[in-house]
């Protein structure tokens, strides 16, 4: 009897581990977050933008101070019973709990009640349309069924053709800009446009008179169109025109790799940006063009080497790096930082944003204590892998262009010979550098002298920045060529 | 009421217990002790035998270059245990006081695998990479040294790897990658742009 004393009926242990298991339960929901979230799109001239849906007693609800703060100047407060929202000059009041309020003065009944959740006024999603005429004081139109909201003419319209060369090309022209993300599939090609106002054409489903290219159709669910290409070959999508035309076909021949020797780049023009395939195999964004990608090495928990007690590596890259994009696009060649704050990024989210840039070259960034002046690598390519088109090897993918690697490395060594910087080229196995699908080169600073506190220096950084812009603006066209 | 012999018995057994326990303690106390004082030494290649003429690839950090070095040091026949000696002889030079490539105390090669078809694998201790200056170029020159070394006295060597504590690693200290195999020609040619200050 002594010994039962302190254990539990097993009825009330049952009941404890149920607890326990249902909290484990939420709190792994709470993290994981529901991947069918319902969302809503609101697209006008000022901003493009997405907010969550909530449902309340059997009611799509939306915040509506979240959906009018990027369109103007909005505030809202509790006044009374009363919630008053002041959007620029127009007032607006509601009551928590009922349905009747008061738009710009006048009476506006909404199709369900209104709620007050700790300070958060939140509307129905059906009376989106009207409502935010009447505040906004302009038309507005709204796709309830897919969530979307369009204030104003802010629609994007496209057409779709297939140009019947060899092998056959689907050219989309759209009427701005577009940055869908893009995703293969085994007999079709999809593009999600998340943050884009593409309404359907005429038809949902279009026909072509191709047999590798036979149809495509568009579909808008969720605050976000899609648009299907079917095909019976892998397509590759390739945007110009500023973004506005995105042209798919099959990729035209294999690449050099599979015959082992570099060959020149293939004939494109400096404003197409194909998307690779070997990224296309998970969803990736199509990111807009490029001239260079600029990746500061280390970041957040990954500190780098400790240059000085109180001197990171990835202190010095990232500022380095800002001053390279700053001089590059001074000499209107426009740059993607991959990393512009203390984020931890792995190398192989580093070669996933890089090759989705489809930029004309990847430049990382490292300082080191070791030595004088700087030092530029290329890949040091590991053994093994093979390529075979459309699909690169992910260890060996710098392969095909490691020519066009070293032609920029040659043009930036010159550069910084003549300002007397002491330079050396070599090759490392230094990643994400062998997984660049375009040319690719790192740049290791170390001190103009012995005092590893030079390297700090702003003058020093930016005499390098320059040789180093300078050298690459040598190139830009036959790197500009090389894009893929 | 518990048997006297019951109770008996028992004492004893607990006196057992605790006194090979506080043995077992102790013995493994003067065993950690011995094991840390000897790998504070560099481990020294065998000093009797013939000796062999091989050729090391030594990295210097003041001039940021590799140069091969010929020494005469006694070698086993066995390969692998040929390999595993070479690059104990190198690593020898590192952990002396007049290195031209200081490496952390501590650090040591566990082994050489000679894989066929012609695949090296190196695996170093923990001390090794852990203690490692970080640097692109300082890495390399540690990379390229051991590779070498191996490809220029044992012949077949066509790629390399490099573990630690038997295991994959990202890189050797935050640059040099670790997680691929080495194309020896490809090192051999870096070697080269390595030898010259340029």
């Amino acid at each position: 009897m002594r010994w039962s004393r302190d254990v539990a009926p097993a009825s009330q242990r049952t009941l404890l581990g149920s607890c326990l298991l249902a909290l484990v339960a939420a709190f792994a929901l709470l993290l994981t977050g529901s991947p069918d979230e319902k969302r809503i799109s609101i697209y006008s001239t000022v901003a493009n933008y997405s907010l969550p849906v909530v449902e309340r007693n059997k009611q799509d609800y939306v915040g509506l101070l979240e959906v009018l703060e990027p369109l103007g100047t909005v505030s809202a407060k509790a006044n009374g019973p009363r919630w008053t929202l002041r959007y620029n000059d127009a007032e607006s009041e509601f009551t928590p709990g009922k349905a009747q309020a008061r738009v710009r003065g006048s009476d506006f009944v909404l199709p369900a009640n209104f709620l007050l959740e700790n300070g958060r006024g939140l509307v129905p999603v059906p009376s989106l349309g009207t409502l935010l005429a009447r505040i906004l004081g302009g038309p507005v139109t709204f796709n309830q069924n897919a969530r979307r909201v369009f204030v104003g003419n802010v629609a994007v319209h496209f057409t779709a053709q297939v140009d019947k060369s060899t092998p056959p090309k689907l050219v989309m022209n759209f009427t701005a800009p577009v940055n869908p993300m893009i995703a293969t599939e085994p007999g079709r090609l999809r593009m999600v446009f998340n943050h884009e106002p593409v309404v359907a054409p005429g038809s949902s489903t279009l026909t072509f008179d191709s047999k590798v290219i036979p149809s495509a159709s568009f579909q808008e669910n969720n605050g976000a169109a899609e648009i299907t290409v079917a095909s019976s070959l892998p397509l590759m999508a390739s945007f110009s025109n500023n973004g506005r035309t995105i042209t798919l076909s099959p990729p035209a021949q294999p690449p050099a790799a599979t015959t082992g020797t570099p060959t020149p780049p293939q004939n494109q023009t400096a404003t197409t940006n194909p998307v690779p395939a070997l990224l296309a195999s998970t969803s990736s964004p199509a990111l807009a063009h490029y001239f260079a990608v600029i990746d500061a090495a280390h970041g957040g928990e990954e500190r780098g080497a400790a240059l000085t007690n109180l001197l990171p590596e990835k202190d010095v890259t990232l500022t380095f790096a800002r001053r390279l994009s700053q001089e590059l696009e001074a000499r209107g060649l426009s740059t993607l930082l991959l990393r512009n704050g203390d984020t931890t990024l792995t190398t192989d989210q580093r070669a996933t944003m890089a090759n989705a840039a489809g930029a004309a070259i990847y430049i990382a960034v490292h300082a080191a204590s070791q030595g004088n002046g700087v030092r530029l690598y290329g890949a040091l390519v590991p053994a093994g892998g093979e390529n075979h088109a459309p699909f690169l090897d992910w260890d060996t993918a710098q392969r095909t262009v490691v020519w066009t690697s070293q032609m920029a490395e040659n043009s930036v060594a010159t550069e910084l010979r003549s300002r007397q910087l002491p330079t050396r080229i070599l090759t490392a196995p230094l990643r994400p550098l062998n997984n660049i699908t375009f040319a690719a080169i790192a740049i290791e600073v170390a001190a103009p002298t012995s005092s590893i506190e030079q390297l700090s220096l702003p003058s020093y950084q930016q005499l390098i920045a320059i040789a180093v812009t300078d050298g690459l603006a040598g190139v830009r066209e036959q790197l500009e060529a090389g894009r893929r | 009421m518990i048997p006297r012999h019951l109770i008996i018995g028992v004492t004893v057994m607990v006196a057992v217990v605790l006194a090979m326990s506080f043995y077992a303690w102790h013995m493994r106390g003067g065993a950690a002790g011995v094991e840390t004082a000897a790998s504070a030494q560099p481990v020294a290649p065998p000093v009797t035998g013939p000796t062999e003429q091989v050729t090391l690839c030594i990295a210097y950090d003041d001039d940021g270059i590799l140069r091969a070095r010929s020494a005469r040091i006694p070698l086993p026949a066995g390969r692998q245990e040929r390999a595993e000696d070479l690059l104990r002889a190198l690593l020898n030079i590192y952990l002396d006081k007049n290195s031209p490539h200081p490496l952390g105390a501590g650090s040591e090669i566990r082994g050489v695998y000679l894989v066929d078809p012609g695949l090296a694998v190196i695996d170093l201790n923990s001390a090794f990479a852990d203690q490692h200056r970080s640097g692109v170029l300082v890495e390399e020159l540690t990379m390229a040294s051991l590779v070498q070394t191996l490809a220029a006295n044992i012949p077949g060597i066509t790629r390399a790897k490099i573990l630690v504590e038997g295991k994959d690693r990202d890189t050797l200290a935050g640059h040099v990658d670790l997680t691929n195999f080495y194309d020896v020609a490809a090192v051999t040619q870096l070697v080269s742009q390595l030898q010259s200050v340029q």
